[in-house]
C-alpha cells in the first residue's frame, strides 16, 4: 500500500471516533471509547479542529461541520461557570472531565488550565476555519471570541510566575505549576494574547527558564521524556524556522527539536536498556497513554512495574515496556519516513488492525494478554485519534498550521513570548 | 579563670574535632566541650548508622535480585534485623575508637563534658568551670525538628535520633518527609521488610534536585515497594489499640494510613538553646541559626561558628571543612571563604544522587547559558556488566566552552562518581582536560570521560559547522 494511501486509511479511521463518540446534543466528546467514559474538554478541542480536516477531506460537508461545531461552541457558552463543585467551569476555564449528558464536573476533578487550552485551540480553529457569510459560521465566530476573551489566564498564575497545573473547588490552586519544558506552550501563548485576560511576559521567561539543553546520545535538545510533550502544540503552531529567545540561543527550533525527540527515541529503542527484547528502531514511541495496569512483574530477573494510563517517556522512563503507537504515529510531520515506518512494523505486528485502521494507545509484548503477542489496550483514546488526525493532516497538506498562522491569538501570543522569524 | 584558651570548641562533631585537631597540631591551646558523645550526630545518630543499614539493605535487594546478575535467589531470604542493627552497632564503635576522649587528650585537646555557657565575650562555663578563649568556635549542630501535627507527640515518633534504636523492623513503618533523610531510610526498611508509606507535602522528592533525578529515585522506591504519597500532608495522629492512625490530606481527598511507628525526617533545628549566645553578643534566631560571614566569623569577632548550627549546607564533609577554615582564620589571620569551596554531596539512597556545582535553573536565572552534557549509565559498559544501568552523569558546563558549572550524578556509586567532577571544578580544569585523563577500561567512571568526550565531539561539529557555512558564502 503507498504510503498516501495508508495515512488516508488511518487518518479517517481516527477521525471516525469523532463521529461516533461525540454526544449530539451538547457536542461533549468521550475521552475513550470505553463504557461510561465522561468526556475531555481536550477531546472536544481536538473534535473541533478535526472538524475542518473533515471538511477538506470530504468526509462531512462543510454544514454538517458547522452544525457539530455551533451546538458545542453553545454548550460551552451556556454551561455554568461558578465554584460550584459540579459546575463545568470557572473563570473561563472548564473541569478536564465532563459528564458526557450533562457536562457537569465529574471524578472531583480539577479546573485544568491546559485541557482548556487544548479546548480553545480547538475553538480558535474553528473560527479560522468557519469564515462564511452565513450565520452559522458567523455565530460561530462570534462564540469562538467571547469564550477566549472569557478565559482569565491571569487568575491561573495564583499571583506566582507560572501557571497552576489546576484548581478545584475544595481546596484551591493545585500545587504543581506548568514549568519546564513541556506541551504548555500553547497555554502560554493563547494567555499571553488574551485580550482581556492576559497573563505578563514574564510568565513565558519564567517557564522557560527552567528549560535543559542536553545533549542526549548523539542530539543536542530541550528534554522532555514522553512524546507527545513534542507534539501537542505543533498540533495548531507551525513551530518551523520561528524562535523564541531560547532557541535563537540554541540555533534550533522547536520543529527541528521534536524532530531530534524522535531520533532519541529509536536510539533509546535500540538499546533497550531495562533488556524488555520488544523494541526496535522500527518499535518506538514511549509516551502518555494507556498501559496493562499497577502490577510488578520479574523480567530478566529483575522486578519492573506496570502502570496504567501515565506519561512514560525516555531515557529517564518510567518505561515498562509499553508503546503507544499513536505517538510515534503523531510524529509523521517531523520524521515522516521514520513515522511511517514505525507504523508499517506495528501493523505487521498486529495485522487485525488494518481491519478498523484505528490503532489502540498502547500495547506491550512483555506484559501478558489475550495472546503471545501480549497485552493491548482496550478500545481508543480520543487524545490519540485526535493528534493523529490533525499530525497527519499537517504532514499532508498544512491545513491546521495555515488556518492558526493567521489567527490573531496565536500570531500575537507567539510574538508576546518572543518569538521571531520564518512566517512571523 | 585559667589562662585563656587560644581556641575553645563547643561541640564534638565533623566540625568541631576537625577544627581541634588542626588547632592542635600547629600548637595552639584547645579546649574541646560536648554533651553527649563525641562525633557529633553523622557517626552517632546520622551518615554512619544509616550507611551501615543501607548496605545491609541492598545485600537483601541484590538476593532478591539475584536472577538479573545469573545467580540463584536464595531460599527463604529472611531478615535478621537484630543481626542488621548490631552490625551497625559494631562499625559505630569502631569508627567512635578513632575519635575517642582518650585519643583526643593523649593529642593534647583538654576535653570537657557537659553544658556549655557562655558567660561572656570570652569565656564559657562548664561543668562549674569558667573558661576563658582567645578565639571560640560553636559546632554544636542542629537536631529533628517536630512538626506540629496534632497526636504525632502522644503517639510517639522516631527521628533519625532514635530510629537506630530500634530491636524490631517495624511491620509498617510511616515516614513523613521525603528529603534524604527519609528516601535514605524509607528505602532501607522497605527492603528490610517494613510496609513503607512516605508521605512528601512537596509535589517532588528532594525538592532541590534536578527533576530527572528525583524520578529516577521516585520509581526506585516504587520499585522496593514503598507507597508514595506526594504532594501531601500529614494532619493528624491519633493511636487506636496497637496501631497509630495517620490521616493525609493532598487536595481535597482524604485518607487514611494504619502503621506501627512513624519516622519524622521534615529538616533541622539549630542547636542554639542554652549556649547564651546573648552574652557573648553572637546574634542568632531559632530557625536559621548562628549569623555568620563568609568567614563563618559570628557578630562576635573572637566567635566563629561552623556546620549544622549556621549553615545551609548540612552535611558533615562541609562542617569539616568548615572547622578548617575556622581554624585558618581565627587562628593564623586567614581569609578563607567557605563559599570559594567546592561542595559536593549525595543522597544515599539506591541508585544514589549526588551533586556538585551550580543547578542549570541556577546558572539560566544568572544569564549564564549552560548546556548539558548527558552520559546515560546504560550507554557504560562497566555499568551493564554490573547490572548498575539506572541512571546517569550529567555535567553542565558554559555554553561554547570547557568550563565546568556543575553535574549531577545518579548511580550506584555517584557518591565516588562525583568526586572526579569535583577535583576538576577544584584545580580548575576543564572538560577538555577531563577527556584526556586515561581511565582503566572498564569502569564507571568512564560515563565522565564519555561526557567529555562528547563535548569534544560537539565542539569540533560546532568548528566545521562555522567553517563550512563561511565556505558556502564565499
Amino acid at each position: 500500500m503507498q504510503d498516501e494511501e495508508l495515512l488516508d486509511r488511518l487518518q479517517r479511521a481516527a477521525f471516525g471516533y469523532f463521529v461516533e463518540e461525540t454526544n449530539p446534543a451538547n457536542g461533549l466528546v468521550a475521552d475513550t471509547s470505553r463504557k461510561d467514559s465522561p468526556a475531555s474538554i481536550a477531546v472536544v478541542g481536538l473534535a473541533l479542529s478535526a472538524y475542518p480536516v473533515a471538511v477538506e477531506r470530504g468526509w462531512l460537508t462543510r454544514e454538517e461541520a458547522a452544525t457539530r461545531t455551533l451546538v458545542t461552541l453553545r454548550f460551552f457558552e451556556t454551561s455554568a461557570q461558578g465554584q460550584a463543585a459540579d459546575a463545568t467551569g470557572y473563570k473561563g476555564f472548564y473541569y478536564h472531565f465532563l459528564d458526557l449528558e450533562s457536562g457537569k464536573r465529574v471524578w472531583r476533578c480539577e479546573v485544568s488550565p491546559i485541557d482548556t487550552s487544548l479546548l480553545c485551540a480547538g475553538i480558535l480553529t474553528a473560527g479560522a476555519y468557519f469564515t462564511n457569510a452565513a450565520s452559522i459560521e458567523a455565530e460561530i465566530r462570534a462564540l469562538a471570541r467571547e469564550l477566549y476573551a472569557r478565559i482569565d489566564w491571569d487568575w491561573a498564575r495564583n499571583g506566582k510566575a507560572t501557571v497552576a497545573q489546576g484548581w478545584k473547588p475544595d481546596s484551591g490552586f493545585l500545587h504543581y505549576d506548568w514549568e519546564g519544558y513541556n506541551e504548555a506552550a500553547l497555554l502560554y501563548v493563547l494567555g499571553l494574547a488574551s485580550p482581556t485576560h492576559p497573563l505578563p511576559a514574564t510568565s513565558y521567561a519564567a517557564w522557560t527558564a527552567t528549560y535543559q539543553w542536553e545533549r542526549i546520545y548523539r542530539w543536542d535538545l530541550l528534554y522532555a521524556g514522553p512524546l507527545f510533550i513534542h507534539q501537542f502544540s505543533h498540533a495548531w503552531i507551525d513551530f518551523r524556522m520561528i524562535q523564541d529567545s531560547f532557541m535563537r540561543e540554541k540555533g534550533s527550533d522547536y520543529f527541528e527539536n521534536s524532530r531530534r525527540a524522535v531520533d532519541v527515541q529509536r536510539e533509546y529503542a535500540r538499546l533497550d536498556p531495562n533488556e524488555y527484547g520488544t523494541y526496535g528502531l522500527d518499535c518506538w514511541g514511549l509516551s502518555a497513554g494507556d498501559g496493562p495496569g499497577f502490577r510488578t512483574m520479574r523480567v530478566r530477573g529483575r522486578e519492573r512495574r506496570f502502570f496504567e494510563y501515565t506519561a512514560r517517556g525516555v531515557p529517564y522512563g518510567p518505561d515498562d515496556g509499553t508503546i503507544a503507537p499513536m505517538a510515534a504515529l503523531a510524529s509523521l510531520p517531523f520524521a515522516p519516513a521514520l513515522a511511517l515506518s514505525a507504523v508499517r512494523h506495528f501493523l505487521d505486528l498486529y495485522p487485525e488492525w488494518a481491519e478498523t485502521w484505528r490503532l489502540p494507545s498502547g500495547f506491550n509484548r512483555v506484559a501478558p494478554g489475550a495472546d503471545s503477542r501480549g497485552w493491548i489496550s482496550e478500545g481508543c483514546f480520543g487524545l490519540d485519534q485526535g493528534i493523529a488526525v490533525l499530525m497527519i493532516e499537517n504532514h499532508r497538506s498544512g491545513l491546521l498550521w495555515k488556518l492558526m498562522r493567521n489567527s490573531h491569538p496565536i500570531r500575537t501570543g507567539l510574538k508576546r513570548a518572543g518569538f521571531e522569524g520564518g512566517w512571523l | 579563670m585559667k589562662t585563656p584558651y587560644h581556641l575553645l570548641i563547643v561541640g564534638a562533631g565533623p566540625a568541631g574535632l576537625i577544627a581541634a585537631e588542626a588547632a592542635v597540631s600547629r600548637g595552639a591551646k584547645v579546649a574541646l566541650i560536648e554533651r553527649d558523645l563525641l562525633g557529633g550526630t553523622c557517626l552517632n545518630k546520622g551518615c554512619i548508622p544509616s550507611k551501615a543499614i543501607i548496605r545491609t539493605s541492598r545485600l537483601y535487594r541484590e538476593m532478591r535480585d539475584a536472577e538479573h546478575f545469573g545467580g540463584r535467589v536464595p531460599s527463604g531470604i529472611a531478615v535478621d534485623f537484630p543481626a542488621v542493627m548490631e552490625r551497625m552497632r559494631r562499625i559505630r564503635a569502631r569508627l567512635s575508637a578513632r575519635g575517642s576522649a582518650e585519643s583526643l587528650i593523649a593529642r593534647g585537646i583538654d576535653v570537657y563534658s557537659g553544658e556549655a555557657r557562655f558567660a561572656g565575650p570570652d569565656s564559657v562555663t562548664v561543668g562549674g568551670n569558667a573558661l576563658g578563649f582567645k578565639k571560640a568556635l560553636v559546632a554544636t549542630g542542629a537536631r529533628p525538628v517536630r512538626p506540629p501535627i496534632p497526636g504525632l507527640e502522644e503517639a510517639g515518633y522516631l527521628t533519625y535520633e532514635n530510629v537506630f534504636d530500634l530491636t524490631e523492623c517495624p511491620k509498617r513503618l510511616l515516614v513523613i518527609g521525603g528529603g534524604p533523610v527519609g528516601c535514605e531510610l524509607a528505602q532501607a526498611f522497605a527492603r528490610l521488610g517494613s510496609r513503607v508509606t512516605l508521605v512528601q507535602k512537596d509535589p517532588m522528592f528532594l525538592g532541590h534536585e534536578e527533576r530527572d533525578a528525583a524520578q529516577l529515585i521516585s520509581d526506585a522506591m516504587a520499585r522496593d515497594g514503598i507507597e508514595i504519597h506526594l504532594d501531601t500532608q500529614t494532619t493528624r495522629v491519633r493511636v487506636e489499640g496497637h496501631d497509630k492512625i495517620a490521616e493525609l490530606v493532598r487536595d481535597d481527598e482524604k485518607r487514611t494510613v494504619a502503621v506501627d511507628q512513624i519516622l519524622v525526617g521534615v529538616g533541622t533545628a539549630p542547636n542554639v538553646q542554652g549556649l547564651e549566645l546573648e552574652a557573648a553578643g553572637v546574634a542568632y534566631d531559632h530557625e536559621g541559626g548562628i549569623s555568620v560571614d563568609d568567614f563563618l566569623r559570628t557578630s562576635n569577632r573572637r566567635i566563629f561558628a561552623a556546620g549544622d548550627v549556621c549553615g545551609e549546607n548540612k552535611f558533615p564533609h562541609v562542617e569539616s571543612a568548615a572547622g578548617r577554615i575556622v581554624v585558618a582564620n581565627a587562628l593564623f589571620w586567614g581569609r578563607e571563604r567557605l563559599s570559594a569551596e567546592v561542595i559536593p554531596w549525595c543522597t544515599f539512597t539506591d541508585p544514589e544522587i549526588a551533586h556538585v556545582g551550580i543547578y542549570v535553573t541556577e546558572a539560566r536565572r544568572k544569564n549564564i547559558p549552560v548546556k548539558t552534557f548527558t552520559i546515560l549509565m546504560h550507554e557504560v559498559d562497566r555499568a551493564i556488566t554490573d547490572g548498575e544501568e539506572e541512571g546517569f552523569v550529567k555535567l553542565h558546563v558554559r555554553e561554547g566552552t570547557g568550563k565546568i558549572l556543575g553535574a549531577t550524578v545518579v548511580a550506584n556509586h555517584a557518591g565516588d562518581l562525583i568526586n572526579e567532577i569535583s577535583l576538576a571544578m577544584s584545580a580548575g580544569l576543564d572538560l577538555d582536560a577531563l577527556a584526556r585523563v586515561n581511565q582503566p577500561y572498564p569502569t564507571q567512571s568512564q560515563a565522565i570521560r564519555m561526557a567529555a568526550a562528547a563535548h569534544a565531539r560537539s565542539r569540533r561539529q560546532a568548528v566545521r559547522t562555522w567553517l563550512t557555512a563561511k565556505w558556502l558564502s564565499w
